[in-house]
Order: structure tokens, then sequence, then C-alpha cells
């Protein structure tokens, strides 16, 4: 070293610098998700270059008052960090583990609000069908014109039967399941998101759910026609009514994490919850997928009442097992 | 482009946070600003309807290559993309190595789970659908018409999401509604250049500096002159080279600004880096312990 000037923290930093352009190479592809052109070589060397930027940067906090050095150690190292220890499972491993355990787990893990928010949905239906058995001018009350779309207590018997069995061919309705799962998925994620203002917006989505559901049971059984009227809901109606009542149970999972967080501080509290939750949620939207592809397809193809108990039944079973009937333990 | 952060504000040490790994080092992570969260949204946003554009025009096209025939399953698919669109394209980046949409990875900021381990799917899952709440209802109550709703209640409902909307400002952290339920926070992880050693190679003017000009100074002024070499902006260095002359008593120096200058850059450091082997820090010029 005659010519340059002997600086300690210039001769550490000349000594190392090969290193951590290397690191930073092998970090550019891996941010890309270049990671194919990444040798084994270079693989295998990440954690020795993290460790050692590691290093180099808490040595270079005690000698050099480089202040670039230090800035670009940090940013080295922190993204050298979280390639290191952000350990990231692919796509379709998350996908196995999540349908064979964490989901019906985290589903099981929300039994009590599970049952709170069908009972809610219950209640909804329960009001709603005595209110307008007795007065059917209540019916407008819980449903909106452009839903009811002349299924009111006014149509006639016949125009009613035709709503429940009027098949199609399926051209038109792909646009139609796609639509409705659009829909439901939209605000199941509400019901969900709702539940951190401490339940209560989730449980008025839940009943008000139940009370248009009660309305229509009611009108159909003033005609005699609660049987078929049963088949043609219950179809999808399993998945979606299970799907909605499980959001309702993430969202009051959250919301009284949040106002009862126990022993934890209300933070961690909704953390907890939240990833529990949040686990049931994704799994909600897979439901509503599949009700809107029975709704859309199988309730518009299939015309028979008991077929369509059959299948209502089935779906009930599958569910239930699927989540319920699973071993305990992982 | 210097080492210099981008967006560092006034007080960057109140945006540090502390993340010590298992090798027991302290990476000093520094939070987003909640004006970068807002930018990286709208920007994502603006990328959201382009995709969603070009998935219109797409679709059309197909649709009339197809001469109509299909269009009905075609605006099946258009439904499902506009659904999965809205609701994966946060979700989808963020699992990604980089776990960071494309604002975000513009503005480099990252999402970083709170507890310093890995950012699972869950979290990240948590941190989106709470996204429906804080932006789109609100954008719902906007959008109501006030002859369905009355218009109390939509500027009631305004109101109470708007409480959601401004969270991030009022805690420290900048957590929204989303990440403090999925237990994540957004952190800047810039890509750093490293600029050339200012200590390197051989000083055009051999100057020496006495032990009384070398005590003028401390660690705070000598990284400001690091800055002020770095930039090269002849004006502030003849400003900054004069100060220093008349500081230290060398006003008849002629040396030129910038040679003088990294002389006095390499001296200052070698006596102040040689002090801290010896655990003694001197913050600033006034420090005289």
């Amino acid at each position: 070293m005659s010519s340059g000037p002997d600086l300690k923290s210039h001769r550490f930093r000349a000594e190392r610098e090969a290193d951590w352009q290397r690191l930073e190479r092998i970090l550019d592809h891996f941010e890309r998700g270049l990671t194919t052109r990444l040798t084994d070589d270079e693989v295998i060397a990440i954690p020795v270059l993290y460790r050692s930027a590691l290093s180099a940067l808490s040595t270079a906090r005690a000698v050099s008052l480089d202040d670039n050095l230090i800035a670009y150690l940090e940013s080295l190292a922190t993204r050298a960090y979280f390639c290191v220890y952000g350990t990231r499972v692919t796509a379709r491993e998350w996908l196995a583990r999540f349908l064979a355990h964490d989901w019906p787990a985290a589903v099981r893990g929300l039994w009590r609000e599970t049952i709170v928010s069908a009972l809610f949905v219950i209640l909804g239906t329960i009001v709603s069908f005595a209110l307008v058995q007795r007065d059917s001018q209540w019916f407008y009350a819980f449903v909106a014109r452009s839903l009811a779309g002349g299924r009111d207590p006014a149509a006639s018997t016949e125009a009613l039967r035709s709503a429940l069995f009027d098949t199609h061919s399926a051209d038109g309705l792909a646009f139609f399941s796609s639509f409705l799962f659009s829909h439901n998925a939209e605000i199941a994620i509400l019901a969900f998101s709702l539940g951190i203002a401490c339940c209560l917006p989730t449980t008025f989505l839940l009943v008000s759910n139940g009370l248009v559901l009660g309305a229509f049971v009611a009108v159909y059984a003033s005609h005699d026609l609660a049987l078929p009227f049963g088949g043609w809901l219950l179809i999808h109606g399993v998945t979606e009514l299970f799907a909605v009542i499980l959001a309702g149970a993430a969202g009051f999972r959250v919301g009284w994490s949040l106002a009862f967080p126990g022993e934890l501080s209300r933070l961690d509290a909704l953390r907890t919850a939240g990833h529990q939750a949040a686990l049931v949620m994704a799994g909600v939207v897979a439901m509503l997928a599949a009700a809107g592809l029975l709704e859309g397809f199988a309730r518009q193809l299939i015309a028979s009442t008991p077929l369509r108990y059959a299948i209502a039944s089935a779906t009930a079973l599958l569910w239930g097992l699927y989540f319920y009937g699973g071993k305990r333990q992982p | 482009m210097s080492g210099v952060a981008r967006g560092e504000g006034l007080n960057p040490a109140r945006r540090i946070r502390e993340l010590v790994t298992p090798e027991g080092v302290d990476l000093n992570l520094v939070l987003a600003e909640a004006s970068e969260r807002a930018t990286a949204f709208l920007l994502d946003v603006v990328f959201i309807v382009l995709a969603l554009v070009a998935m219109t025009i797409g679709l059309s096209i197909l649709a009339a290559m197809l001469h109509f025939a299909a269009a009905a399953y075609l605006a099946a698919l258009w439904v499902l993309g506009f659904f999965f669109i809205r609701l994966f394209y946060f979700t989808a980046f963020e699992m990604g190595a980089r776990a960071a949409t494309p604002a975000k990875r513009m503005l480099g900021l990252r999402v970083v789970a709170r507890s310093g381990g890995p950012l699972t799917a869950n979290a990240i899952f948590a941190r989106n659908a709470m996204r429906e709440l804080e932006v789109f209802l609100p954008l719902t109550f906007v959008a109501t018409k006030s002859d369905s709703v009355d218009l109390w209640i939509s500027v009631f409902g305004l109101v109470w999401s708007g409480v959601f909307v401004f969270f991030p400002l009022f805690n420290r952290d900048r957590l929204r509604i989303g990440d403090i339920v999925a237990g994540t926070w957004v952190v800047h992880t810039p890509r750093r250049i490293l600029g050339i050693d200012l200590a390197a190679g051989t000083p055009a003017a051999q100057l020496v500096f006495d032990r009384t000009a070398l005590e003028a100074y401390g660690i705070r002024e000598l990284s400001v002159l690091e800055s002020v070499l770095r930039a090269k902006e002849p004006g502030t260095m003849r400003e900054v080279a004069d100060r220093i002359r008349r500081k230290i008593g060398r006003t008849g120096d002629a040396t030129p600004d910038a040679e003088f200058l990294s002389a006095y850059y390499v001296a200052l450091r070698r006596h102040l880096e040689s002090r801290l082997l010896l655990g003694r820090r001197k913050r600033d010029k006034f420090d005289t312990t």
C-alpha cells in the first residue's frame, strides 16, 4: 500500500467488496424471480455471503465513518436477511397444506363463532318468516324490488312455480354464475372485514341475510311451494349459506379479540385472530366459487326437486365431514 | 444518486425500527411514510385499471374473432377476471420474493412481518382482505346516490369509513387496519449503490493538518462533508471549503476547493476513526470530551 492513504476502514472495504458485489448480483436475480439463472454454487453461497455481509455491517458500524458504506451494507444485509429467513413455500405446497390441514383446523377453531353466526341468520329468517306470514306487506320491507324480480306476495302460484323450475341452456349461465360468485364473495369479505367494528355490522349483515331468506320462504309457503323452494334454494344454499356463516364467524373472531383481548395486548390478539380468520376467508372465497357453479349451472339444469335435495344433502355431508370429521391432530 | 435514502424525512430517527437478526445484528429498518404508502397504492390502482382495460380489449377482440359465438362465456370470464385481478393483484405480488406490489417496488418498499419472522401467506391474505373495508367500502358510500339511501346515512358512512382510511396517520408505526390484523408493516428496503471510497487513491494535494485542525470537527460534520464531496456541487464546495479554512486557520491556502476538501476529509476521517478504535466517538464539533 504505497499509493493510497492507509485507512483501516479503506482496507476493510477493499478486501470484502468483491463478496458484497457477488451477493448483490445473486439478490438481484432472486428478487426478480430469476432463480433458475443462479448456479448451484451461488445458491449454496447465499447463507455464507449473508453472514459475512452481516458481520461486515457490524464491523463497519464500529470502525468506519463512511456513511455511504454503512447505508449500503445495511441495505444489502436487509435484502439478504429476507432472502435467507423469509422462508417461503411454493404455491403448490401451500395449497396442499391449506386444504389438508390448515383450513379445516381454522374452521374447527371458530366453532363458537360459527354457531353464533348461524344463530343470527336463523334468527333473521324466523323473524321475517313470522312477520311476512302475519302481514305480507312486511315482505317489501325486507326484500328490495330489484332482488324480488316479481316473486313477491302479489305473484300468482304459477309465476312463483315457473321461477323455480325455469331451466335454461347452459350458454347464459356462465355469466350468471360468475356474476353471482363475485357478488357473494364481496359480501362475504365485507362481513369479515366489518367484524373489526366490534362485530355489529357483521351481525347486521347476517341478520339481514336471514330476513331476505325468511321473507321468500314465507311467500312460497303461502302458496304451498315451500318444498320445491327448499330444493331450489338448498342445492347451492348449503354451500353458500355455510360460506357466509363462516365469513361472519371470521368477522366475529376479529371483532371479539379487539373488544376482549384477554391476556394478550390488543395488537397481539388482533394479529392472532386475524391470521386464523384470514385462513377461513381464503377458503370461503373458494366455497363461494363452488356455490356460484352450483347456482349457475346445477340449479338451472336440474329441475327435479328430489334430485336437488339429494345434491344439497350431499354437499352438506361433504362439508361437514371435511371440516369436522377429520383427525383432531395434524 | 448518492447514498442518501430517498424520502428520508426531517427526523429519520423516529421512523427507524429495530430488527435484530438471529445473528444478533440490528438491521435498523426504516418505516415507509404514509405519503409513500398512499402513492404506492394509487400507482397500484392505476396498474390494476390498466390491466382491466387490457383484459377488456383482449376479450373483446377474442369475441369479435369468434363472431360472438361464445360471448356469454367470455363475459363470464370477464367478471371472474375482474374479481381476481382486484382481489389477488396485491396478494399475488406480495407473496413473491420481493414481498411488494410493482408500485411498492418502484418506491423501494416491502411488506415485512412485525415479528421479524417469515411473512406468511395468511398474513398477506389478511392484510389485503381488509383493504375491502378500508378502500372499497368508502367508495361505495361515495358512489351511492342520495335518492336510494338517505343522504345523512351515506354521510355518516363516509365519516365512519374515513376513520379506517386515515387510520395510518394516527399511529406511530403507520399501520393500516390490514397491517394490524395481519401483524405486518411496510418498510424501506431500497437498492443502494456502493459509491466510490472517498478515502481511496492518492490525494492530489499533499496537505498536512495539525492536531488542532483535526480536533475542530466531529462525526456529524464528517458526514456532511462526505455528502458535499459526493454531490460535487462547485458552489457548495467553495462555501464549505472557505468555512473550514477559516475555522482551522488556513485562510491563505490556495489549493483548489475539491482537492482541499478531499484531503481534509481523508485526514479527518483517519483521525476520527483511530479515535473510534480507542472507544472515543466524537459526535460533533461541540463534543469536547
